[in-house]
């Protein structure tokens, strides 16, 4: 069983990423499990000056999945690279995926240039989709024009491989990805959350205090899939696909879909053993359904 | 942290909303009083952050309020039932830190925890005094427990059906050397305005996983962001920004 694929020049020795924001800067779930058997890691997203992200609540339950509004909380760059990174580096020897966010295009940059000075970063992962914070995040990912500003401004200060992680919350996301590739994106990454919202019945008002957030689970694992189905059919460059993926089964889906690896995001919230298990499922899943090397059922589907 | 089972072995209505599960696990697990276990549902997507109010060593009690969905599903499960739980999650009370004589204030639910407080006091040979309040004589619970453990309870209620009238700032003892408090957030603000003593505060905040991953129930401090479910639930009050 060949469970290695190809992430934009480098090897990861499976397919699975815990997605940005479920797996904090890693160290933490190396309480669990030894962390060393993932992909990679995407670590949480991390910006210029620390931030303490949207009030409380923050989270709320919807069926088959959950919302949440955290908005980008983190130290900030200059205390991922002092703090947490080295705190990551005791626990895990792989390359790892830094995802950045930004509220400016001199945000992007700065915090771009200074994560391409640490070895250990493989790849940036650009988050141009929060959609829980305002004038920022997904706005630069709603228009072709503002993405593509987006991956020039960043492809211009950095040798690492670039991957634009886009929103869901747009009427196409091909013309995105498209205009990311021209742009000269080396990778793109899908989806992040779907905007949603709850109400309390009791109080009449939202549950969150953001009033809405970003859907993740099983719930929008289908939607996904789609998008990733329809970004890997127009776009040349690899597509490492996410969005509700929860099983051994989920991942082949996606990869078949066209997905190059496969991030998975809020299946560790809810068991922090996930990505080992779905790690651990892959051989028997590939065996059952005749697939004998990864990476040659990526896109598959797409196959006449 | 520790992912296990735990086996419901009995149940019991304490009040109207108010029940006790007594539970083992499928492995050796050791919770600290102030910690909290993390229960899966079946049929709901998050799982179900509650105290732990006692643990003997094999039995592990959880006293919950019946307040949604997935509490309503634990009041009808039949003994024998399995949950999938994380235990021994965040960070309790700070025994080293609290002196012989303190005084336990618990509000509502957030009495339960307590309990296993108040045993560890004990059998640390530390006194303590408790201060349970309530809204009314039905719905007193947990009472009898801390009596049983030889501890000096004081009731309040706020219509003043049973014990003192008022709430628990009304019923503090004069001498104050240590406040250990779970409750509701206007309760330990209160708390809080009517005594300088140092304190050890349990918060309560809408979790996402329930073991510092998701950043959903942080709470700013004065080192910071700290996380509720990691870093707390038990906080020192000279951390908290409430002035």
């Amino acid at each position: 069983m060949e469970l290695n694929v190809n992430l934009c020049g480098i090897t990861l020795d499976n397919p699975i990423i815990p997605a940005s924001g479920t797996f904090g800067y890693g160290y933490e779930f190396s309480e669990w499990y030894d962390i060393n058997m993932l992909g990679s890691l995407s670590f949480k997203g991390t910006t210029a000056k620390p931030r303490f992200g949207n009030p409380t609540p923050r989270i709320a339950e919807t069926p088959q999945g959950m919302l949440n509004s955290v908005g980008l909380q983190n130290p900030g760059v200059d205390a991922v690279i002092s703090e947490e990174l080295p705190r990551l580096r005791q626990c895990f020897h792989k390359p790892v995926m830094a995802n950045i966010s930004g509220f400016s295009l001199e945000e992007y940059v700065l915090v771009a240039e200074k994560l391409s000075q640490v070895p250990e970063i493989g790849w940036l992962e650009v988050n141009i989709s929060c959609p829980n914070v305002h004038g920022g995040g997904m706005s630069f990912g709603t228009s072709p024009e503002m993405a593509a500003s987006v991956t020039k401004a960043v492809r211009n200060v950095t040798k690492k491989p670039v991957i634009m992680k886009l929103s869901p919350n747009v009427t196409d996301i091909v013309a995105v990805a498209r205009a990311c590739e021209d742009a000269g994106a080396d990778g793109v990454s899908l989806i992040n959350t779907l905007m949603g919202m709850r109400l309390n019945l009791r109080t009449r008002k939202p549950v969150l205090r953001n009033v809405t957030g970003g859907l993740s689970g099983p719930a929008v694992f289908p939607v996904a899939l789609r998008m990733v189905y329809q970004v890997s059919a127009a776009l040349s460059i690899p597509v490492v696909g996410m969005g509700g993926v929860s099983s051994a089964e989920d991942v082949l889906e996606m990869m078949l879909c066209g997905a190059s690896a496969v991030e998975v995001g809020c299946a560790n919230l809810i068991d922090p053993y996930a990505c080992k298990r779905i790690i651990e499922d892959l051989p028997q899943a590939m065996e059952a359904y005749g697939i004998s090397s990864l990476s040659q059922i990526i896109g598959g589907a797409h196959h006449a | 942290m520790q992912k296990t089972e735990l086996i419901l072995q009995s149940q019991e209505a304490l009040t109207s909303s108010v029940y006790r599960m007594r539970l083992t696990s499928r492995d050796p697990i050791a919770p600290l009083p102030g910690q909290f276990v993390n229960l899966a549902l079946p049929g709901l997507f998050l799982r179900r952050p509650i105290s732990v109010c006692d643990f003997d060593g094999h039995t592990l009690t959880l006293v919950y309020r019946c307040v949604g969905k997935g509490t309503a599903y634990m009041t009808q499960a039949p003994n024998g039932s399995r949950f999938d739980a994380l235990v021994s999650l965040g960070h309790g009370y700070d025994l080293a830190r609290i002196p012989d004589g303190a005084v336990l204030v618990g509000g509502g639910v957030g009495i339960p925890p307590l309990v296993y407080l108040a045993r560890a006091l004990h059998e640390a040979g530390k006194a303590c005094t408790a201060v349970l309040g309530f809204r009314s004589r039905e719905d007193v619970f947990l009472a009898d427990t801390f009596a049983e453990l030889g501890i000096n309870t004081v009731l309040v209620t706020e219509d003043g059906s049973l014990g003192k009238k008022g709430f628990v700032t009304d019923a503090l003892p004069d001498s104050i050397p240590y406040v250990c408090a779970c409750g509701p957030e206007g309760m330990l603000r209160a708390l809080l305005r009517c005594t300088p003593s140092p304190a050890q505060l349990s918060l309560e905040e809408r979790m996402g996983c329930g073991f510092g991953a998701c950043m959903g129930c942080s709470l700013e401090t004065r080192d910071g962001p700290r996380r509720v479910c990691k870093e707390g639930p038990v906080f020192p009050r000279e951390v908290l920004l409430w002035n």
